[in-house]
């Protein structure tokens, strides 16, 4: 197969096709820019010649200015070169102040002053090439003006120069790739030091999105309460009252508005357990402490919480650990049947860690789509670890480990 | 008997009036902020207030806070905050001062009309009502320390007692007789080393313990 896809490729490079003229005319393209440096830096030796110590350092020195002044310049002509030869866009390196003492400077240095002058000899291989190829190939058509050839001697030499012709196109793709590959690595922004800034770019933003997400939740939390929380208790209320309150009302009636006021309770019930569930406001009041003996209260299993924060996390990072707990105890009660649970929260140096130990059936898969994987995600969200250990049989211990600085 | 109200949502506060009302009790000042209270107590010197605890501006703990101050300046003025979400640590600074005529329900509690009214003449009665989820966390707190000796019902009547119930009330709950909710109290005075010496006392003693950690 391979040898096809050679032959393939090998047709799309025939010299009559466009892809090698297109491929010589760049890498001709960057030889008097290739030079360039050099030139520069020779050319004071060329038409003077100082003997004294002063000129002498003037004519090493002030070349080297010149070359350090145009190394951008040039290195953006070939930027250009290869956005409008090739289609190819290379970015230029980051701007960044000082720019003569960054990395990049020196990278830009090594293409002009190393990688440039080596292509520009290729370049004029590839050149060489086509010409020399078209002048071997056609020898006998001009032999009559030579010195005497014998018939094998002609026939050889336009052999080797249809060869040359052939070759020609591979060469210049080769030198074309070089060149481009030379000028995005050495011309570009530094792969390494992009991917760096990208990543605390990304992290930067998750951080925003995740804390956005965090608002949103307490938002909703303090507009459930100001709003639908505030009616619903108002409601209940109103309906606890008429239920004491109205005399001669038919059966049917009052057992319409019993059912209606059990109902208004139950749903004040839920919606307290859903505001818990978003971000409780004793979380934000009092920390982790209070809200966790808050759930840890309401669970139907001896606990034992310690909590050990001797500094607040940032909100967000409060959230997710009392968003674990909270997650792992419905766990504990709904799977578990256990018979006692162990909560711990501490925070070591910038690391908040949270465990959450029960002595119940084990087992707990994360893989099962269990409220498990939710909690993994938003422990990850933070950059934090997220462990289980559920034998069949149990125990069951819940780690989690939160960076307190992002 | 006259209460102050301090709630900020309007509805409820209209809500709380016209039930207090209907029970007959006599709102004199109805306000929707810390400062107002203090005003109105100042004003009024009612016999009771009834505060929320998030109020404006700060929403956090303006209530208590206030409670905190009326309790320093007016301690004849019983208290009964109202909260979302309920904190054993407030719970713990009203109670810091002085066990009597103070109450913390949880807002819901409010729908259970008959409840919720009798919780209200309890405190103003110089008694006390904790929500049952107070006093849950409260459990959960003081479980290493001589209270572990207590049997499980034992704990269920102590927390009880931290409600503010009588041995009725207590009975009531647990669904046992009155003598064996007694039976249980001399067991948690004896677990708890309280000897009969001031009578009564001893009930109040036992719940500052349960809810101070053993010094009071």
């Amino acid at each position: 197969m391979a040898s096809v896809s050679l032959l393939r490729r090998a047709r799309g490079y025939v010299p009559w096709s466009a892809a090698p003229w297109r491929d010589t005319a760049f890498a001709a393209s960057g030889v008097p820019l290739q030079f360039g440096a050099w030139a520069v830096l020779i050319a004071p030796w060329a038409i003077w010649e100082p003997v004294r110590a002063v000129p002498v350092l003037i004519a090493l020195l002030a070349p080297v200015l010149v070359v350090a002044v145009l190394a951008h310049p040039l290195a953006s002509a070939h930027r250009e070169r290869c956005w409008a030869m090739l289609g190819l866009h290379v970015p230029p390196p980051e701007e960044r102040p000082g720019r003569f003492r960054t990395e990049g400077y020196w990278r830009v240095l090594a293409y002009h002053l190393l990688a440039g002058p080596v292509l520009a000899f290729g370049a004029m291989a590839v050149i060489v090439a086509w010409a020399g190829g078209a002048a071997l190939a056609g020898v006998g058509a001009y032999a009559w003006a030579l010195p005497p050839l014998t018939a094998f001697q002609v026939a050889a030499f336009s052999m080797g120069g249809v060869a040359l012709l052939l070759a020609a196109p591979w060469l210049a793709m080769a030198v074309r790739n070089m060149d481009a590959r030379a000028v995005v690595v050495l011309l570009g922004p530094d792969r390494a030091r992009e991917l760096e800034r990208r990543v605390e770019d990304l992290a930067e933003k998750r951080a925003g999105v995740v804390d956005a997400a965090d608002i949103e939740r307490r938002r909703i939390e303090r507009d459930l309460h100001d709003g639908a929380q505030q009616r619903l208790v108002a409601l209940a209320m109103n309906l606890g009252l008429a239920r004491e309150t109205l005399t001669g009302v038919p059966d049917d009636a009052m057992r319409v508005i019993v059912e209606a006021h059990e109902e208004a309770k139950e749903a004040l019930a839920e919606m307290r357990d859903l505001i818990r569930g978003l971000h409780p406001a004793v979380l934000e009041d009092r920390g982790l402490d209070a809200a966790l003996s808050g759930i840890a209260a309401r669970v139907p299993l001896p606990v034992r919480l310690r909590v050990d924060v001797p500094r607040r996390a940032s909100s967000t990072v409060e959230a997710v650990a009392y968003f674990v707990v909270s997650e792992a105890l419905t766990n504990v009660v709904r799977h578990a049947r256990a018979s006692k649970v162990e909560i711990e929260v501490t925070r070591r140096g910038d690391v908040l860690s949270v465990s959450v130990a029960d002595d119940g059936a084990g087992g707990a898969d994360p893989s099962k789509g269990s409220g498990l994987t939710g909690l993994g995600r938003r422990v990850r969200s933070v950059d934090g670890t997220f462990r289980i250990v559920s034998p069949e049989g149990g125990p069951t211990t819940v780690t989690v480990e939160l960076p307190c600085v992002l | 008997m006259r209460i102050v109200i301090a709630e900020d949502s309007v509805l409820l506060r209209a809500g709380l009036i016209k039930l207090l009302e209907t029970a007959g009790f006599e709102v004199p000042a109805a306000t929707g902020d810390a400062d107002g209270l203090l005003a109105a107590v100042e004003e009024h010197r009612p016999d009771a207030a009834l505060v929320d605890v998030r109020m404006p501006p700060a929403f956090t703990d303006e209530g208590v806070r206030a409670a905190l101050v009326i309790r320093r300046q007016w301690p004849e003025v019983a208290l009964l905050l109202l909260s979302q979400y309920v904190e054993e640590r407030y719970a713990a600074d009203l109670l810091a001062t002085n066990t009597s005529g103070v109450g913390y329900l949880l807002k819901d509690r409010v729908a259970d009309v008959p409840t919720f009214l009798d919780a209200l003449r309890r405190v103003a009665a110089g008694g006390t009502a904790l929500d049952p989820e107070v006093v849950a966390q409260l459990l959960l707190r003081r479980q290493s320390d001589p209270l572990d000796r207590l049997t499980r019902r034992e704990r269920e009547v102590l927390g009880l007692m931290a409600e503010g119930r009588s041995n009725a009330g207590i009975a009531a709950a647990l669904v046992v007789s009155e003598s064996a909710v007694a039976k249980h109290i001399n067991g948690i005075f004896s677990k708890l080393d309280l000897p009969d010496a001031e009578g009564d006392h001893r009930r109040v003693l036992a719940v500052l313990r349960f809810l101070g950690g053993g010094d009071a």
